[in-house]
């Protein structure tokens, strides 16, 4: 595969303007598929969740899934959408195995949720408001495996496998509208509306939303048009190109990067852009060039005559709109007060995805300022080395109880780390860490003074000092005493104590 | 009135994958025009106030509960697979990409 010619970021953002547009696709967490009660379950054995329905066999009648329905309503609502007083599903025809009946069962002139806006949270702390067409039901396709050739790809294939388990799982595809003006921040814009997207589908609790696992999949158009002159109309649009197998966050962000360099490369050197689908490929972090676009007419979409419309009561609506969930962004303002943290705090915070871990760590009694420090810090740098989530190490619960340790002077912090240490290696709470390994500060005065005398004795010069006025000599003997106790306590304690012993 | 022609035949059966004779093109483009052409007819007497039928039964909200039924047997599913492998349908290599 011949590499594209890649124009310089800032030199392509310097001749041309990109325009966005996403589709996301979400995967519904319902217990059974869109038209057919076999159910959806991730990670079954190959076609044993299948149905006569999901076959396309002669005479299934599909029939839906009503709590798809509820779930495309809420989400609708969650973007801000209108809910079609009435709308119906349409068959999309096109012939590949992935579905065995031939088309897809989509919705088409009549949507069920349309005309939205969502509030998207860039890395800076701006908001830029991204506008939604619509929001439709569908059936996910099955699962071709290619085999032969060298890449497990489709191109040098013998044969497919299919898998007809994800055939029929319930969908809702999030369609934005044409999103202008995002500029040079295109890439993190395509990530933070992806990442909204996930928030929002989550705190519904409507998907898994595992990007990995492809609950939630976005395909990313993009175009570029030519900067004019001031005073000038706007260029045309450009030709667009739409990628996908774009299923983490980075490659969200890295795929419109590369799509901005690539086309501007093409458009600089007298070319034309091809309408394609583009494939991202995560390990080399390029795209290659698909089919080429089917105009929406070759789809010969009609409405779906086995399904009757969907027509939801305004009661329906109102009982789903009045559940909704605080939306993320206004979830985000709300804690960020809450919490008292500064925009650099907060954001340390939000790109950390560290808000449930620390709204649930204030639950369970710790400060925010305590919950911060150890989620951002101590946890955050032992996830990294160990390259997992910060969540998987220690529950929020426990770093409350090690807060509160802290806070009750039981433990400095040095010793809390100790003891964060052997929480994350199972050694239980940190109460029980500390009791077995012995390392809450000693308190007791009495063992303090026993060695501070020693320290002091041992060390006549520096009492002469001390008794001469020079505090900061000081050091020294806090330095033996805190060796002497193995870092077991509360320095400023041993200070005190010190300058006392040393003048009596 | 020919509103169709046969290049609009030959790629809607391309896009069908239905192999066509020049001969059937032929013939198929007379057809499907006057078919087109009596279909037509009933925009004479629609108005604006009939909204268009997508269904001819008159009812809506026909749900299912989210429960889960019955589901094939592996052998079922297969049973009528021409080929299949690995409890899977086995089909010719795919030219072209996923939709």
């Amino acid at each position: 595969m011949a590499k594209d010619a890649l124009m310089d970021y800032d030199k392509a953002l310097e001749l041309f303007e990109p325009v966005l547009g996403f589709e996301v696709h979400v995967e519904l967490n319902t217990k059974t598929k869109m038209f057919s009660s076999a159910p959806n379950e991730f990670g079954s054995a190959a076609n044993t969740n299948v149905s006569p329905v999901c076959l396309g066999l002669p005479g299934a009648l599909p029939v839906v899934n009503e709590q798809a329905v509820r779930y495309a309503i809420s989400l609708g609502l969650a973007l801000g959408c209108s809910i079609a007083p009435s709308s119906r599903f349409a068959r999309k025809n096109y012939f590949y195995p992935d579905l065995a009946k031939n088309y897809q069962i989509s919705q088409y002139d009549e949507p069920i949720a349309f005309e939205g806006s969502v509030d998207v949270e860039m890395p800076d702390g701006r908001i830029v408001t991204v506008p939604i067409e619509r929001a439709h039901m569908e059936e996910d396709a099955g699962k071709l495996t290619h085999v032969g050739g060298s890449t497990g790809r489709i191109q040098g294939a013998e044969y497919s496998l299919v898998d007809y388990n994800r055939a029929g799982v319930p969908l809702v595809e999030i369609v934005t509208d044409i999103i202008y003006g995002a500029e040079a921040d295109a890439p993190e814009l395509a990530k933070a509306y992806v990442a909204t997207i996930r928030d929002i589908v989550t705190s519904l609790g409507i998907s898994d939303a595992k990007m990995e696992r492809g609950n939630l999949r976005c395909d990313a158009n993009i175009s570029l048009r030519p900067r004019t002159a001031a005073g000038e109309p706007p260029a045309p649009l450009g030709t667009r190109t739409e990628t996908k197998n774009v299923n983490s966050l980075r490659s969200v962000e890295r795929a419109i990067r590369y799509e901005i360099q690539r086309q501007a490369a093409i458009l600089a050197s007298g070319g034309t852009i091809i309408q394609e689908t583009r494939h991202w490929h995560e390990d080399t972090g390029r795209t290659s060039a698909g089919r080429p676009k089917s105009d929406a007419d070759d789809y010969r979409y009609f409405p779906e005559p086995d399904l009757l419309p969907v027509e939801p009561s305004v009661e329906l609506i109102e009982e789903l709109r009045a559940a909704l969930p605080e939306p993320p962004a206004a979830r985000r303002r709300r804690l960020k007060a809450d919490w008292g943290f500064t925009d650099l705090e907060f954001q340390d915070v939000v790109n950390g995805g560290l808000l449930v871990e620390i709204t649930e760590t204030v639950a369970a009694g710790a400060t925010p300022a305590a919950a911060r420090k150890w989620w951002t810090g101590e946890i955050s740098r032992v996830a990294n080395v160990q390259g997992v989530e910060a969540s998987a190490l220690v529950s929020p619960e426990n770093v409350a109880a090690l807060a509160g340790l802290v806070d009750t002077g039981t433990l400095t912090d040095k010793l809390a780390r100790q003891v964060l240490e052997g929480v994350i290696a199972g050694e239980g709470t940190p109460q029980e860490v500390v009791d077995a390994r012995g390392l809450a500060v000693v308190s007791d005065d009495g063992a303090l003074i026993a060695a501070i005398d020693d320290a002091l004795a041992s060390q006549p010069d520096v009492l002469a000092k001390i008794r001469d006025g020079k505090v900061q000599a000081a050091g020294a003997v806090i330095g033996a005493v805190m060796k002497a106790m193995k870092g077991q306590a509360d320095a400023a304690r041993v200070r005190e104590l010190v300058l006392e012993r040393a003048q009596s | 009135m020919s509103e169709i022609s046969e290049e609009q035949v030959a790629h809607l059966a391309n896009l069908a994958r239905i192999a066509l004779t020049p001969e059937e093109i032929s013939s198929l483009t007379t057809e499907l025009d006057q078919i087109v052409d009596s279909i037509a007819k009933v925009q004479e007497v629609a108005t604006p106030d009939v909204p268009a039928t997508s269904h001819p039964v008159p009812l809506s909200n026909v749900f299912r509960p989210d429960v889960v039924g019955n589901t094939l047997t592996i052998e079922q599913t297969l049973q009528n697979a021409p080929e299949h492998a690995d409890n899977r349908f086995k089909v010719s290599a795919i030219l072209g990409e996923e939709q």
